[in-house]
């Protein structure tokens, strides 16, 4: 098959071409019906070689359907695909791949046990004994396109932007000429970032096509040439984002009717309601972060934003906060001097916390079950029981109420929770935790694959509980949105967390400095601490958890 | 060519046809298992489910079958729900039944109206207490109830065999391995007279009442559906995980119990080898057969009974072997789940399409 790749490096012979200037990839008319739903609408595309494309558009827009059905793995209804000119079916991923298209996916592909080399020969079905030979060059790809790597690496002692760089350079070792990407920067700190675009637009210089699918238009504007936006299946516009501002893409994906917010007041706060004092906790997952000496402060009417990228210690900080693993020195957390360390989720909620999980499905709501019965989930301590015996009217009621409130479309409390979509789902999970007027709210990725319009109602609903005087902590990895909604904000770094600072005195580069482990200001003990460790956290971050381990 | 296809939210009315669709294609592989062993499969069928029941006598032996199987099944729909896999309701019937005549030879003379009470609470309690072993094994130490409980139908059925033939052996009952007949006071009162039908079956469709009021009612079932759906749901719910896999194996022991202590108490008055034909295994089919549901579990309980009856009536009238109620058991289990499917998922015809496949190297 790789034969085939170096075939299709020859000149194409005249008259074959069946499009008279051939692009590098051209779509016409894509069409992909699922069940209930159109997910491709007659979508064309063009990408030309040398050309960086961005695929705008909201959850559930189309995007993964058309970068599967260029990868292969889903074949269009109706629509045909042009490679280089020439018409043709992609049979499946290796197809794909033969013809020089790589891609990388969102959630990475990569077994933990292996190293670096093994994991790329997997993909490749390298034989063992060109082994040697792969890691070189992958030492070679991966310098010469300024994204360190050392090739004989155990995978799970690399950082999630180093996992991202063994996909891409995955991609690299083969001949490639179109990259697929989808939302590489989400697991990126906005340095990460900026490095990721440096290697990027090498290899566009070089000829190699990228597609690129994101929802932030920063840097959408920032890195692409041309963006094509989906809007429900359809193309609902072409532009070039260097342009447009954020604010006329973002309307071009989610049409004239969705608000989309700019700007809230920020607030002072009041007394702390949350403490959380010296919080250390090891972990059961060998693969989980230790917590180590957490110091967090909420207020009451003030929302606190904890930045991070994914994996470093978000779930046990909120595992801890949540009481779903409770630590063993109760005294580690209080809401306003009671001490709740040792205490489960519902003698929290008791006391007036609650809690949004990260995943609205198979968490926050029970997929199977209705509204009505989801509402009951974490509603039961508002009077919805009596003597052991649910008051179903009380229920639906209060199935109703988040449902008016909130604007959830649903075709009424019998739905069940998955059959909503992920933005009104999250809205009515909000919406149930907001209704029993918590004076703490702890949220996790609250507008994680939510469309924009849900994304401001619940941004909205969030401020809202703040202004009524309510303590809230926002765990996110959208920096943006931690700018927007958060009031302060702090960074956690492989179990650590930065200072925490007002988000008007602070800037995304500073927090992104914190979320690559860099926490300047800090106490001195620290700080000298974190010198002697910053030059070792640029070799990997195992070998940082293993110098923390010694100290 | 027929496609499966998954269906955008679970069929509304297929929990409900599958059972029915199982039933007609066991009725149809019946028919099939029939004819093959030299029998007309009409007239088989009719004398393995209609002729079992066309008399009176036989209404009354489908009451006295059902109500073991009934009381195993409900607690294990509660079980079932809560993800707890209780495969034991057997042994803690034999528990159950083990108890209850052990306390009952002691007062083979008493004429006290506490002694059936007394007996019924015993059995209960045995089934209980063998299941709180499956229970403390799964919460402390994290055990999978499915082996454990399967293990401990073994010991409770060589404990019974133990019982029957050492300490609880009749003294004048000529080696048989048998226990003393109970007293009258030890008995569960006949309900119609000239059968056998006797209090259990009233004490199992009050059983059905409650854990119809526990699954549908009450914040504890709630609870426990919960678990069984999402346990990671409950575990951010608060719910306390530990206390509802208690309660789920505690009530469906205690049911079982019942049921076995019912029997010994109830139709055979005594302590024998066999006090069960699987009543607590078949009751793991009524459960599913009833969808977990107590108004579905008595019907299918009912079902299950017949098959009882049915194996039996073919054995006397047709000489086939009693092995046909395990198949048919079997097959109906086999069919159902295989129906299930279709809760989730939709079968579509979809013209076969030939999608042309243009290779690279052209």
């Amino acid at each position: 098959m790789t034969s085939d790749a170096y075939n299709d490096d020859l000149p194409v012979p005249a008259g074959a071409n069946e499009l008279p200037m051939p692009s590098r990839l051209a779509l016409r008319n894509i069409t992909k019906q699922y069940p209930g739903c159109l997910a491709n609408d007659h979508i064309s595309l063009d990408i030309e070689p040398g050309e960086i494309h961005a695929l705008l558009g909201e959850n559930g827009a189309g995007k993964s359907t058309l970068m599967k059905v260029i990868y292969g793995l889903v074949k269009p209804d109706i629509g045909t695909l042009y490679w280089r000119g020439r018409q043709l079916t992609i049979a499946d991923p290796s197809h794909a791949r033969s013809l020089g298209i790589g891609m990388v996916f969102q959630h990475f592909s990569l077994f933990e046990t292996l190293t670096v080399t093994e994991n790329i020969a997997l993909a490749l079905g390298t034989p063992a004994r060109e082994m040697k030979a792969l890691g070189e060059r992958i030492t070679d790809v991966s310098s010469k396109y300024g994204m360190a790597l050392n090739p004989d690496r155990l995978v799970h002692t690399l950082s999630i932007g180093e996992r991202q760089r063994v996909e891409i350079v995955r991609c690299l070792v083969q001949e490639i000429k179109l990259l697929i990407l989808d939302e590489p920067t989400s697991v990126l700190t906005p340095q990460e970032v900026d490095t990721l675009f440096i290697t990027l637009r090498q290899l566009a210089r070089e000829g190699c096509s990228i597609l690129f699918i994101s929802h932030k238009l920063n840097e959408v504007k920032a890195l692409c040439d041309n963006a094509t936006v989906l809007r429900g299946g359809k193309v609902s516009g072409n532009c070039k984002p260097a342009e447009e501002t954020p604010a006329s893409m973002a309307r071009l994906m989610v049409g004239d009717d969705t608000p989309i917010s700019t700007e809230y007041a920020k607030a002072e706060g009041g007394e702390a309601f949350l403490e959380v004092m010296q919080l250390s906790k090891g972990t059961h997952d060998p693969f989980g972060t230790r917590l180590n000496n957490i110091n967090l402060q909420v207020r009451s009417g003030e929302i606190v934003g904890v930045a991070g990228v994914a994996g470093n210690g978000q779930e046990e900080l909120l595992a801890a906060l949540s009481g779903e693993e409770p630590v063993k020195e109760a005294g580690a957390i209080q809401l306003q001097g009671v001490a709740i360390g040792s205490m489960g989720p519902a003698d929290r909620r008791r006391l007036g916390v609650a809690f949004v999980p990260e995943e609205r499905l198979g968490r926050g709501a029970v997929p199977n079950m209705s509204l009505h019965d989801n509402a009951l989930l974490t509603g039961f301590l508002t009077g919805l029981v009596r003597n052991g015996m649910v008051v179903g009217a009380k229920v639906d009621a209060f199935a109703k109420q988040i449902i008016d409130r909130f604007k959830v479309k649903a075709a009424g409390t019998h739905s069940e929770a998955r059959s909503l979509s992920g933005g009104n789902l999250q809205k009515f999970i909000i919406g149930r935790e907001i209704l029993q007027n918590p004076k703490l709210l702890i949220a996790s990725h609250p507008t994680w694959g939510v469309d924009i319009g849900a994304a401001v109602a619940i941004h909205e609903a969030i401020i809202g509980l703040r202004d009524n005087g309510a303590a809230i902590l926002v765990v996110s990895e959208d920096i943006d949105e931690l700018f927007l909604i958060s009031d302060r904000i702090c960074a956690l770094c492989d179990g650590e967390l930065s200072a925490l600072k007002a988000t008007a005195e602070t800037s995304i580069e500073q927090v992104g400095r914190w979320m690559a482990g860099d926490f300047d200001e800090q106490d001195d003990s620290l700080s000298t601490k974190r010198a002697a460790v910053t030059p070792i956290h640029a070799q990997g971050k195992a070998d940082v958890q293993a110098e923390n381990r010694v100290c | 060519m027929l496609k499966m296809e998954r269906r955008q939210s679970s069929s509304a009315w297929m929990p409900y046809v599958s059972p029915l669709l199982a039933g007609v294609l066991t009725l149809i592989s019946g028919a099939i298992v029939f004819s093959v062993l030299g029998q007309p499969p009409l007239y088989a069928l009719k004398t393995f489910l209609i002729t079992p029941v066309a008399d009176s006598y036989g209404i009354a032996e489908l009451c006295v079958k059902a109500g073991p199987i009934l009381l195993c099944a409900l607690g294990l729909s509660v079980a079932y729900r809560a993800n707890v896999w209780n495969i034991g309701a057997e042994g803690q019937l034999l528990m159950g039944g083990l108890a209850g005549s052990a306390l009952a030879v002691q007062f083979t003379d008493s004429d006290s109206v506490l002694l059936l009470p007394m007996v019924l609470i015993c059995g209960m309690a045995a089934g209980l207490l063998w299941a709180g072993i499956a229970a403390l094994l799964k919460t402390q130490f994290n055990t999978n109830e499915i082996l454990t409980t399967i293990m401990l139908n073994y010991i409770a059925f060589n404990l019974l065999q133990y019982a029957v033939h050492g300490s609880l052996k009749d003294p004048h009952g000529f080696n048989f391995p048998e226990s003393a007949m109970f007293a009258d006071a030890a008995r569960l009162p006949i309900l119609w007279e000239e059968t056998r039908v006797h209090l259990g079956i009233i004490l199992a469709l009050i059983s059905s009442a409650g854990v119809w009021v526990l699954l549908s009612k009450s914040f504890m079932g709630y609870q426990i559906q919960v678990l069984g759906n999402d346990e990671r749901a409950a575990r951010m719910a608060g719910y306390k995980q530990k206390r509802l896999v208690w309660f789920a194996l505690l009530l469906s022991g205690g049911l079982a119990g019942l049921a076995g202590v019912g029997e010994v108490a109830g139709p055979i008055g005594q302590l024998v080898p066999q006090i069960s034909p699987g009543y607590g295994y078949a009751a793991i089919i009524v459960a599913f057969l009833g969808r977990l549901h107590p108004i579905g579990v008595v019907l299918a309980s009912v079902l299950m009974a017949l098959l009882y009856m049915g194996g039996e009536m073919v054995q006397i009238e047709l000489n086939l072997p009693l092995a046909l109620t395990g198949m048919f058991q079997g097959m109906l289990l086999f069919y159902l789940l295989a129906c299930d499917m279709l809760i989730q998922y939709r079968l579509r015809w979809v013209s076969p399409n030939v999608g042309n496949l243009a290779t690279a190297s052209d």
